[in-house]
């Protein structure tokens, strides 16, 4: 069969909604490991050799950037896609809408997939820009191991004393945490990788998931806002 | 008892449609919520105002033609239940009581609170059958099924297509209802000749009959009077996919 005809599916878009959703948590995962090189508390030595050696990745780490924006487009299209489904579907609004409870999966997380995806729609692109691009202006340097690389420890910490970009991280990873709580079991049922045996632990892991996660990338910005002092360009390195 | 219910009035599918409310007396509280409405129709009657259309046969939760959206809930507050086996002891003397029909694209209203369930029928008709005569029944234990299969397979089978999975999930989406007609096959080796074009051909129809897609709210599950697990969904992807990778 086409791959068309499977993503035409209802059951295909939500494959692929899946898959999209666990690649997008498993960068989320390893992008919240190198961020917390930041907590360690050398002046921003450790954080900046990660980013160097980031970039010493080269071409890899175009696929992986290619290949991360591929997913996030898929996702978003599948979204809208599901969403305008929905709206179509239902024709005519019940006065009443009540959850029967019992072993309904019904809640704040389910039914505002669409409204904290929107919010992470906004952010991404905001982020690539402020931290990714440092809103386009030169990013600070500094010397590590004899050769210049950018400060992305001074970036983050200037960003992360501003009021302003606190607020509106720590926000929007509370969207984000949302978005997992229901995200992380609803992809593995996509899947059909469910199991009555399983649901209630998997049920209760996406939850611990989207709390750790959230909860990771929410204090690196409480944690610079109230911790650290916005320091002098260039004194992350070794020298 | 007494209770008031307010209910939905519809000429027919070109018709908007609106809510008016009724006062019902002389309720028993060991009373069905469907011999409720008949009291209530009565009532209309002697005041010469014509009766309010609903579904029923059975009325012994067997037939799945019953099927109400009561106060939100579909079959009413209760899990495990059909709309003909709700009692009124279940609602207070003096209670405004809201009565909606199920209300999905692929289920369009006929008249008042009866809707046009004939797309479920088209799915069954594009797979849900099997199409080689297996003649009479064989031998207890010619075909040995290992029990746990065979109770998976009658825990989908039990699904009497009443349809409130449609009508509780937030998206109207038909995934229960399919997902149970699938895995009833696909777990016996009756089903097996077909299995992948089964699926494909199922999902493909519901699709097309206008139901939205899944998002696992698992309300369906709530509110099947049969309480089919949401795994029979999960089983219909795995399915699907199969046969849409497999098949040409
Ligand atoms: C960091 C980025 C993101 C991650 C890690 C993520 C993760 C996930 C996961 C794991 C799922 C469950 C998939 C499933 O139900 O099969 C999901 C569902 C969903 N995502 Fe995302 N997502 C992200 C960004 C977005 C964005 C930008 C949108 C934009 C609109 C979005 C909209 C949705 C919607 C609407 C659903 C629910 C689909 C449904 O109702 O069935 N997500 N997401
Ligand atoms: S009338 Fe048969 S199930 Fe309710």
């Amino acid at each position: 069969m086409s791959s068309n005809r499977i993503w035409q599916s209802t059951v295909g878009k939500k494959v692929v909604m899946a898959i999209t959703g666990i690649g997008l948590m498993l960068f989320l995962v390893v992008h919240l490991a190198g961020n917390l090189l930041l907590f360690v508390p050398d002046g921003g030595v450790a954080f900046n050799k990660y980013g160097a050696a980031l970039k010493d990745m080269g071409a890899l780490l175009y696929v992986i950037r290619g290949g991360l924006l591929a997913f996030f487009l898929f996702h978003i299209v599948a979204a809208i896609q599901v969403y305008t489904s929905k709206k179509r579907a239902r024709a005519g609004r019940y006065a009443l809408e009540t959850s029967k409870g019992g072993p309904s999966k019904l809640s704040v997380s389910s039914k505002s997939m669409i409204v904290t995806g929107v919010v992470l729609l906004i952010f991404v692109p905001l982020h690539v820009w402020m931290f990714g691009m440092n809103k386009g202006a030169p990013p600070p340097m500094v010397m590590i191991d004899g050769s210049e690389v950018k400060d992305i420890y001074t970036m983050v910490a200037t960003s992360f004393n501003q009021l302003g970009i606190v607020v509106f991280y720590v926000g929007t990873m509370l969207f984000l945490g949302f978005h997992l709580r229901h995200g992380f079991w609803s992809a593995l049922q996509s899947l059909g990788a469910m199991n009555p045996k399983w649901t209630p632990a998997i049920y209760a892991a996406g939850f611990v998931f989207a709390l750790l996660l959230a909860g990771g990338f929410l204090l690196l910005p409480l944690y610079f806002f109230f911790f650290v002092d916005v320091p002098v360009a260039g004194t992350g390195g070794d020298m | 008892m007494k209770v008031q219910v307010k209910v939905w009035r519809q000429k027919n599918a070109d018709d908007p449609g609106r809510f008016e409310t009724y006062p019902v007396e002389g309720i028993i509280p060991e009373m069905s919520f469907l011999e409720m409405l008949d009291l209530m129709n009565e009532q209309l009657l002697k005041r010469g105002e014509s009766p309010v259309e609903f579904d029923s046969d059975c009325r012994e939760g067997i037939c799945g033609t019953c099927g109400l959206v009561i106060n939100g809930m579909a079959h009413g507050p209760k899990c495990a239940c059909t709309t003909c086996e709700l009692r009124m002891r279940d609602y207070q003397d003096g209670e405004t009581i809201t009565v909606e029909p199920f209300r999905a694209q692929g289920f369009p209203v006929i008249k008042d609170l009866v809707v046009d369930r004939s797309a479920f029928d088209r799915i069954i008709s594009a797979g849900g059958y099997t199409s080689v005569n297996t003649g009479s029944a064989p031998d207890a234990n010619v075909l040995l099924i290992p029990k746990d299969t065979a109770e998976k397979a009658m825990d989908a089978a039990v699904c009497i297509g009443c349809g409130a999975c449609v009508a509780a999930c937030p998206n109207a989406s038909a995934s229960l209802f399919v997902g149970a007609k699938i895995s009833q096959f696909s777990l016996l080796p009756q089903g097996e000749a077909e299995r992948k074009r089964r699926a494909v051909r199922m999902v493909e129809q519901m699709d097309r009959e206008g139901f939205g897609n899944c998002s696992n709210h698992a309300e369906c599950e709530a509110a099947c009077p049969k309480s089919i697990s949401i795994e029979n969904i999960a089983r219909m992807r795995r399915e699907y996919m199969k046969g849409a990778l497999t098949e040409a």
